[in-house]
């Protein structure tokens, strides 16, 4: 367990000295979601509509710029290969570099989105469901997008093809993450949606690892 | 040891039939011509790659049983390859430090990197480094996270002559504690009763 945090805290080290990757997908989210008001007009009734819809979308978009990085750089300079040979299941490698690139990129996603959802004149129920879905939400973009990274690093120039392999796996997780906001701010019971993404979360954990981790042996020979 | 390991890459049979035994203390030097599988064989024998054929074993038992057992502290691989897998934003000390802390080694990197000649280096960002430099940091790992078996290929590559020495002083450590070695080397080394495999020149 200590090659697994040692692990976790050396790619927030390295995400944190560079800093390009975390700032990069922020302010893509920022920019992206300002973009609405301009071209769907100010009109309140409309962006209140269509709010949770477009951080939703904003965020697997955002998600997803990252998503090349998560391998690549050990996979270039050879410390994939050094992690295979440690003590760690290669599963549990990925799973710990998912979870350093959802705290250096999804959590700081989930930090701004109410923000946002001011400046889209969302309604104030939906603010906490809002947070508790993204919470759950993109941990599984992370780790979704971890199996498109393990097949496409080998690649030169993977980047345009990982969003054609993760961005249709993104769907389930847009239905309900919109579902569960919608909900709140019609004042709907939001627990179902909330209980799927749960639930989807709990599966993606070991199966997009197992998946991920198939993908990086091939890549590694 | 090895029987008859064989391997295939993009559909070209590199070598066949090769055997090759390494008792503890022992060494054995892969000579061979560029494309001959040196490469290739030191990644099957670290495991990354499937043979195409035969079998490796370790004391009488397959490698991949030996390999996972909850309490094989005894038997690990180190693996020096081309890429040294330095980090160019960590320090030199942090880059140490993350392999001998992940492989929970316990080892202080000071003396790894003072042995290596690097010591004066320690908290300068890896990118610095010059390509030789980075090698002994990659080299720096083989004492930092201990293993039994060392595969180095092409260790000596961008390394200064005294820097080779001090690596070749390495190897006779390891060998003198029951540790073993695989060296891939166009250079000669000098490695005392170093077994030699000559794999063949591509067909």
């Amino acid at each position: 367990m200590t090659a697994f945090w040692c692990l976790v805290r050396r790619d927030l080290r390295l995400a944190f000295r560079r800093g390009g990757d975390s700032v990069n997908v922020m302010i893509f989210f920022l920019l992206t979601i300002t973009l609405f008001p301009f071209g769907v007009g100010p009109e309140q009734a409309i962006l209140m509509r269509i709010a949770p819809g477009v951080i939703w979308v904003a965020a697997l978009l955002a998600a997803m710029l990252s998503l090349d990085g998560l391998f690549r750089g050990d996979f270039d300079d050879g410390s994939l290969d050094l992690m295979i040979l440690g003590p760690l299941p290669l599963e549990m490698i990925v799973l710990a570099k998912c979870l350093a690139h959802w705290l250096a990129t999804g959590l700081p996603l989930v930090i701004v989105a109410p923000l946002l959802a001011v400046l889209l004149s969302m309604d104030g129920e939906g603010f906490t469901t809002l947070i508790g879905a993204m919470l759950l939400g993109t941990p599984i973009l992370s780790l979704v997008g971890a199996i498109g990274a393990g097949l496409t690093v080998s690649l030169r120039g993977g980047g345009v093809l990982i969003s054609l392999l993760v961005l249709p796996l993104y769907i389930p997780v847009l239905i309900f993450g919109v579902g569960a906001v919608d909900a709140a701010v019609y004042g709907l019971a939001a627990r179902p949606h909330i209980l799927i993404l749960g639930a989807m979360l709990i599966a993606a954990l070991p199966l997009c690892a197992w998946a991920s981790a198939a993908a990086l042996r091939l890549s590694v020979e | 040891m090895a029987r008859g390991l064989a391997c295939v890459r993009g559909g070209r049979r590199v070598f066949d039939s090769v055997d090759f035994a390494v008792a503890p203390g022992g060494a054995l030097l892969l000579h061979g011509a560029n494309g001959s599988g040196k490469t290739s064989l030191l990644r099957i024998v670290a495991g990354f790659l499937d043979p195409a054929g035969g079998e490796l074993t370790w004391n009488g038992r397959p490698f991949e049983d030996e390999d996972h057992d909850p309490d094989g502290a005894s038997f690990g691989i180190a693996y020096v390859g081309h890429l040294d897998a330095v980090k160019r934003a960590l320090s030199v000390a942090e880059n140490l430090t993350f392999w001998a802390d992940y492989y929970g080694s316990g080892v202080t990197v000071a003396g790894a990197l003072d042995r290596l000649g690097i010591g004066h280096l320690a908290s300068l960002p890896a990118r610095f480094l010059s390509a030789g430099q980075r090698r002994r940091l990659g080299l720096a790992r083989l004492l930092a996270a201990p293993a039994s078996l060392w595969l180095l290929d092409e260790p000596t590559v961008t390394l200064d002559e005294d820097s080779i020495a001090i690596v070749e002083a390495l190897i006779a450590e390891h060998r003198a504690d029951g540790g073993m070695v695989m060296v891939a080397t166009h250079a000669g080394m000098s490695l005392p009763e170093a077994g030699i495999l000559t794999l063949g020149a591509a067909s």
